[in-house]
């Protein structure tokens, strides 16, 4: 049964004039107006403006060299050796071409907002950016009201071409973003809580009241996941085909969606939380919890990897940088935390109340708290962030989710009335790359890229911390010798659960007392025996080691002739 | 304020017509690609384990022969033809587009014991246990007006009857000289029937020659008492000679690197030297288990292909250890000539059961025209197969080859007894004063002396 919808879209558009501000040459890079106060450019020299540019290109050099070129000293075979040099020269090489490639032969420039004189960026409302935009892009800003179909949350496909919306009242929407057309409505009578796209826009899944669902695109139900229960957040992870979601009581869960293979489930112990992010640059699955602890994931172990205290109280949200170096946290105190995940430290803490987090593409922090909505940016590269923008709805409007628009500068957010969409220049990449993403796909692209995607879906034991580390040699770990009292710890547990084995009842006179306690004895003098065998085959080898003498050192050969002493 | 939003036009994004081809943007930004290794991982094991499932090297056979196949000549000039030579005197020439019999050329009383074709594909010459040579007009317009008759019989051009029997002849690669290997190394002028010169350096029988692509001057030969020597024609004495512990049956130049040329050896071996410095090899290419009968190199210089009395074909590259590839068919028995065709795609082998037949120099290789996006992919597999293929799994099915049980089971064999000799030398060097055992490189060892 279909609600009918109420598109009484409040339009903050006002038909601009068709000025269209033309780039300036040399802007290659984002430019954002800095901090608290405008600074004068200084007057560039030429040859400052060459160091400038060379170290530019260098910066982009080395992020297309993926790491250090390797060191090929210690190699002494010289065909393997001379192959690497070739290789890495290589590398180089088409590093280089790449940055060039950056550099000149991009066909868009990002976008940027720049304040002039006194005024800041982050008094600047979205009716000035409006006034100033063109026609297409003022199109992209407004507030769809549905206020009696509950809090909304979103999701975009990865090309930021289809956004699914859902109502905790049970209503389920597809709108194509191009065109802002509703492709496909229904009401499911049932409380949503999360919904997600899987691999592309025809398939995504609603965490509804009992089970999570998979729907088509024309609104058929496809699936009912019954094993995942009430489930309060779901994700999926792009490459591996595999669908995550926490549910009600605290267990995770990885569903392969391609074959239905249930992967991973597991108890996290930690209790209820709806706080669930998938990091994009490895595939770990984060959840908040109430301890103010952060747990990381992967499908293959049933302990988490990570194990980190971020907040004092609850950890009310959670995003991660495209990069995967950076995690932003958000307790109830109050605080952002912005953490480094290689080192696993604070790089920085914000004093801003948020609900909801969310990075851009380009490394912009959207914050969102009440009906206010607060835009971090790192000005220099150095992860320093600062306030870029902000933006109040109207009172009322609680955010329940903010989500940046992938390949737009367009954030979406999901509140108590319907949903909304704003303009943040800068915070999406102007240039997709087909192979990978691609909001202007038509039909039989799409099934490549699905049937591509398929050949190359990953299995999951290729999820970790660092994914580089595929490919490369794993050092064998030294293994700690346990202590004695470790040994003598597991003793006492085998012997513990030796005595409490319990033994069969025998009848016809089987069953003497006598009997009884030499097979209790047995069992306990069994349990003992690899570990008595161990501590005399430790004797003998250290006994032995003290025996040879460095001063009576045979030659090898005569080695076998040497006569153990006696002592 | 400055302000700038992305705003993409449909038009610039999107094709104009339904004929034009989607337009791809590329941005190779790492970010943008998350999990870039795991995802080549994946790839590299999907590609090992496609080029298995199309690896299909056997094309055909070509029977005709009535007894077993000794001698093959490739013509520099015509890349679909082959001449085969029997033990029975047949020399025939084959078509290896259609697999027949274009031409036949009898005439041999014995064994056809070597062919070669001159350098401008004008002149068959055959030599025979028969004592003598024959050589043939096998210009284009010859063969290209061969009429439908199905076997063609040539009348030879010249016969020239000499002393001995021969055992091997190669034609010169950039004149009018070729050189016979018998009892002594005769060289001979197309128009003269008597030898223009002799060379003779040890008393055993010559059983294989190769004259150098490079310098047109030199030659290789190899002989019975185990030696192989080279000749140079401008000094009319023999140059240089190098003897080894087993005789070598037959030698190649590398026809890029034409100071080098690889030996196949009686010990299961190919050894690859430098024609300049002859006291050690450069390399020692194993993995046959009974004695190599014959080599021939591909035209890039790359990779050369040897054929084996253990029934087998094996592909080496040209500076590695272990063979790349290995041809058996449960039909083919010993193999006594292999050629590789001048297009460097396929690999001609003449053996015991009197068949000629032809493989793909690459097992898995797309023959016929490749569209140049499909070349592009088969080339990116290639390389991302190559960068995991050390890994275990990539590993695994890359190195997989089937093997006939005899020649597996005498490959453990051959492996027990040199890790059983091996551990000796290591306990005698143990057992002995330090320095006192010296132990030889491989490349070493196997020669016994050189000689001036």
């Amino acid at each position: 049964m279909k609600f009918p919808m109420k598109w009484a879209v409040s339009l903050h558009r006002q038909f601009a004039a068709s000025i269209l501000k033309f780039q300036q040459p040399n802007f290659t890079r984002l430019r954002l107006s800095r901090g608290l106060s405008s600074k004068a450019k200084p007057p560039v020299t030429m040859g400052a403006k060459k160091e400038n540019s060379d170290d530019e290109m260098d910066e982009k050099v080395k992020k297309y060299l993926r790491g250090d070129a390797a060191n090929l000293e210690g190699v002494k075979d010289k065909k393997l050796k001379g192959q690497l040099a070739v290789r890495e020269d290589l590398y180089g090489k088409s590093a280089k071409t790449a940055a060039k490639i950056e550099k000149w032969l991009l066909p868009s420039e990002g976008g940027y907002l720049e304040a002039e004189g006194i005024e800041k960026t982050w008094r600047i409302k979205q009716e000035s950016i409006a006034r100033e935009v063109d026609i297409l892009s003022s199109r992209n800003q407004y507030d769809i009201v549905l206020p009696e179909l509950g809090p909304y949350t979103l999701d975009f496909t990865s090309n930021g071409r289809y956004m699914a919306a859902a109502g905790r009242k049970g209503h389920l929407a597809i709108v194509d973003m191009k065109t802002l057309n509703l492709i496909k409505e229904i009401q499911v009578r049932e409380t949503v809580r999360d919904v997600a796209y899987l691999h592309n826009e025809l398939f995504f899944a609603a965490a509804q009241k009992k089970y999570p669902y998979i729907y088509n695109r024309e609104g058929t139900e496809l699936h009912c996941l019954k094993e995942h229960g009430p489930v309060l957040r779901l994700q999926f992870l792009k490459n591996h085909f595999l669908l995550a979601s926490i549910n009600k009581f605290g267990q995770l869960r990885y569903q392969d969606v391609t074959m239905g293979e249930m992967i991973g489930n597991f108890r996290t112990g930690l209790g209820r939380t709806d706080v669930m992010q998938v990091n994009p640059f490895n595939g770990v699955v984060a959840l908040g919890h109430s301890s103010g602890t952060v747990t990381m994931w992967k499908p293959t172990s049933s302990v988490p990897l990570v194990k980190m205290l971020c907040h004092p109280g609850p950890v009310s949200s959670l995003a991660f940088h495209p990069n995967g170096h950076l995690m932003a946290t958000s307790g109830r105190e109050n605080k952002i935390k912005i953490w480094d995940l290689r080192k696993f430290e604070v790089i920085q803490t914000l004093p801003c109340h948020a609900k909801t987090l969310n990075f851009s593409q380009k490394g912009l922090l959207a914050a969102g708290t009440g009906s206010f909505i607060q835009i971090l940016a790192d000005f220099s590269g150095s992860q320093n962030y600062s306030s870029y923008m902000t933006h109040s709805m109207a009172k009322g409007y609680q955010v329940g989710k903010v989500l940046f628009r992938p390949y737009e500068d367009i954030l979406g957010i999901g509140h108590s009335m319907g949903w909304s969409s704003i303009l943040i220049p800068g915070s999406g990449e102007p240039n997709f790359d087909s192979w990978v993403a691609n909001p202007f796909e038509t039909s039989k692209q799409r099934r490549e890229k699905e049937v591509h995607s398929l050949l190359d879906k990953l299995p999951p034991e290729t999820i970790m911390l660092d994914p580089t580390k595929v490919g490369t040699v794993r050092v064998p770990q030294k293994k700690e010798k346990p202590t004695k009292k470790d040994i003598e710890a597991e003793m006492e547990a085998a012997i513990e659960t030796a005595k409490g084995t319990e033994f069969k009842k025998k009848t016809k006179g089987r069953n003497k007392p006598s009997k009884r306690a030499t097979k209790r004895r047995e069992m306990i003098d069994k349990a003992k025996r690899p570990f008595l065998e161990q501590q005399t085959q430790e004797r003998e080898t250290s006994r032995k080691k003290q025996k040879t003498n460095p001063e009576t050192e045979m030659p090898k050969s005569l080695q076998r002739f040497v006569r153990q002493k006696a002592t | 304020m400055k302000v700038k939003v992305i705003s993409r036009s449909t038009d610039e994004f999107t094709r104009e017509r339904s004929q034009d081809l989607q337009r791809v943007f590329r941005n190779f930004d790492p970010t943008l690609r998350s999990q870039e290794k795991a995802v080549e991982y994946v790839r590299a094991l999907n590609a090992a384990k496609l080029d298995k499932i199309f690896a299909r090297p056997f094309i055909g056979a070509m029977d005709g022969h009535r007894d077993s196949i000794k001698c093959m000549a490739k013509n520099p000039n015509y890349l679909k033809a082959i001449f085969s030579g029997s033990d029975d005197g047949d020399i025939r020439l084959w078509d290896m587009a259609s697999r027949r019999t274009v031409c036949q050329f009898p005439g041999h009383q014995g064994a056809v014991q070597g062919l070669t074709v001159s350098t401008d594909g004008s002149i068959l010459v055959s030599c025979g246990s028969d004592c003598t040579v024959r050589l043939w007009n096998v210009s284009d317009a010859n063969l290209a007006d061969s009429d439908n008759l199905s076997d063609n019989s040539a009348k030879p051009q010249a016969v020239y009857v000499w002393k001995n029997a021969f055992r091997a002849v190669d034609h010169q690669w950039d004149g009018d000289l070729f050189a016979t290997a018998g009892a002594q190394v005769d060289i001979w002028n197309h128009n003269r029937s008597q030898p223009v010169n002799t060379f003779d350096w040890g008393s055993d029988t010559t059983i294989s020659i190769r004259f150098n692509p490079g310098e047109p001057n030199i030659l290789a030969t190899s002989a019975n008492d185990r030696s192989i020597t080279l000749y140079d024609l401008r000094m009319s004495s023999p140059a240089r000679k190098v003897i080894m512990r087993t005789k070598t049956n037959s030698i190649a130049w590398n026809p890029m690197e034409p100071m080098n040329f690889t030996a196949a050896n009686e010990d299961c071996n190919c050894y690859s030297y430098d024609a300049r410095k002859l006291e050690e090899a450069k390399c020692v290419h194993k993995d046959h288990v009974s004695a190599v009968m014959d080599i021939d190199f591909s035209p890039t210089g790359r990779e050369f292909v040897t054929g084996s009395y253990d029934r087998t074909v094996r592909i080496f590259q040209y500076n590695g250890g272990h063979s790349r590839e290995i041809y058996h068919t449960k039909r083919m028995q010993r193999v006594f000539c292999v050629k590789y065709s001048c297009d460097a795609s396929y690999v001609i082998s003449g053996s015991d059961d009197t068949n000629l037949r032809l493989w793909k120099a690459k097992a898995s290789e797309q023959l016929g025209v490749v569209l140049p996006r499909e070349r592009k992919k088969h080339e990116y597999l290639e390389a991302v197969k190559n960068r995991y293929k050390h890994l275990p799994e990539v590993k695994r099915i890359v190195r997989h080859r089937h093997l006939p049980k005899p020649v597996y089971k005498a490959a453990n064999l051959r492996r027990t007894m040199i890790e059983a000799e091996r551990r000796k030398e290591q306990r005698r060097k143990a057992h002995s004063a330090p320095g006192s055992i010296v132990t030889e490189p491989v490349r070493k060892r196997r020669i016994i002396k050189e000689v001036e």
